[in-house]
């Protein structure tokens, strides 16, 4: 245990001396993906709930094809799938995104967090309660202004325990991205599992830095939730 | 366009196997989460330290770490105890051990959706089976159950759709499941793109159809239950 330490501490923590690697590698994924997810799922959680089946339907086959197959099929499509199609390989521009490991994982990754945060969102404005947008109304707010001030706001804060639970597991998913070549703690850990034939300390040395960081991140929420759910507080 | 190249009944059995590996994982986490609640709700301080410890551990680290981690230790735990017992070498292959650790994992979620469930059935309930003088297992079989699947199944319906989807992770560790039966076939054909989509809409027809039988479940379960609304 140890000597996997001594020899692997580096490369588990940032850097293998050439790019980045592990617990960094790993929080870069998982705030990339999270941010690109969030701010699709924001507007696309609006077009969930409007009225009109032409921007509903769209939005719910989105949904429902990214929350019904298992992440590792969509890595598999963008990573190795769309490359094989010939159309790409001869279109420079796509050919230089999807040749790269992170840029696939990355692009599967938002795509995905995105679809269960656009659930999550969604799920919170049906919530809402219908007097605040009535009240809303009631002083002449354009609907612009309606969105920006009342139910955005309030909907993402009562979404933040079910946004906190999607972050956490999104953090376990971005374990697939070694399967993809990208240099994150897992891939670090398998390499020293294959160097040493250590597979519980290799592995077990990763599950520990994983949890430090899921604790982190709940703590993180929780402060969080502290702050923006004061007014549900008893 | 479909044209399967041959592959079609390796697709097929590739589908079975992860049919029956979700099944079995499902049984295994079900009887481990009846388990873990139980131990959580006991009286015993050294039965829910723990369930409090194997719940908290397991959901806070990646799946698939745990899933390797298991993987490759439990086949050298494993020689190590027949050599000592003097037996011979016991292969542990990839599907036995995706049961076993998507069952240990997700026995995890299974304990916590139980934990709550047990904890809405009211405590009269149980209390009138006692004094009727039920034994302590009969009125767990006839009262307490029953009701406790009711609360627990909109957590059960959603643990089922991420072990279905989890199972994806066990073509990593070599089993020949839909996942890997649809990769040999693209690398065989130059098409990988089809098979890979090809994956995804199986698993997108398991995930829908199984909404389906968990939809008439919690019809089955909620008999007696009136709604406010209708």
């Amino acid at each position: 245990m140890i000597d996997i330490i001594q020899q692997y501490w580096r490369p588990l923590l940032y850097t293998d001396g050439y790019t980045m690697t592990g617990v960094a590698m790993t929080l870069w994924l998982l705030v990339i993906s999270c941010l690109i997810g969030f701010c699709l799922a924001v507007p696309l959680a609006i077009a969930r709930n409007a009225k009109n089946p032409f921007i509903r339907g769209p939005v719910w086959t989105y949904v429902f094809v990214f929350t019904g197959t298992p992440l590792y099929v969509q890595l598999l499509i963008i990573y190795t799938g769309i490359y094989s199609l010939s159309i790409v390989q001869h279109t420079s521009f796509l050919n230089s995104f999807f040749k790269q490991g992170i840029d696939c994982t990355l692009l599967a990754f938002a795509l995905n967090t995105g679809a269960y945060t656009t659930q999550i969102f969604a799920g919170a404005m049906r919530d809402m309660a219908f007097g605040e947008i009535e009240a809303a109304r009631a002083i002449g707010m354009s609907r612009f202004t309606l969105y920006r001030r009342i139910i955005i706001p309030s909907s993402l804060r009562r979404a933040l325990p079910l946004y906190s639970n999607e972050v956490i597991l999104m953090l376990h998913s971005t374990t697939l991205a070694f399967t993809a070549t990208v240099p994150d703690i897992l891939k670090v850990a398998n390499d020293a599992n294959s160097a040493t034939y250590e597979p519980f300390w290799s592995f077990g040395i990763a599950a520990v830095l994983y949890a430090c960081i899921s604790f982190t991140l709940i703590f993180l929420f929780r402060r969080a939730e502290h702050r923006f759910l004061a007014f549900l507080r008893r | 366009m479909f044209n399967l190249g041959g592959y079609g009944p390796i697709i097929l059995s590739g589908t079975l196997t992860t049919i029956e590996l979700s099944i079995l994982s499902l049984i295994v986490s079900f009887l481990i989460g009846l388990l873990g609640a139980s131990a959580k709700l006991s009286r015993s301080r050294i039965a829910v330290g723990i369930a409090t410890i194997y719940t908290t551990i397991i959901r806070a680290v990646p799946d698939l770490v745990l899933m390797l981690l298991l993987f490759y230790s439990l086949q050298i735990w494993l020689n190590d105890l027949t050599d000592a017992l003097g037996l011979d070498q016991f292969n542990l292959d990839p599907f036995t051990s995706g049961v076993i650790t998507l069952g240990f994992i997700y026995g995890a979620y299974f304990t916590e959706t139980f934990r709550g469930a047990f904890m809405s059935v009211p405590r009269g309930q149980m209390e009138a089976a006692r004094s009727f003088g039920m034994r302590r297992f009969y009125a767990f079989r006839r009262i307490l159950f029953p009701q406790m699947m009711r609360f627990a199944l909109p957590g059960l319906a959603n643990n089922w759709q991420v072990i279905l989807k989890a199972t994806a992770l066990v073509s990593i560790i070599g089993l020949s499941d839909i996942i890997k039966a649809t990769q040999d076939a693209g690398k065989a054909t130059f098409n990988g793109f089809f098979f890979s989509v090809l994956a995804a809409v199986v698993y997108l027809v398991l995930t829908t159809a199984s909404n389906g039988v968990l939809m008439l479940l919690q019809k089955r379960y909620s008999v007696g239950v009136r709604r406010a609304a209708s």
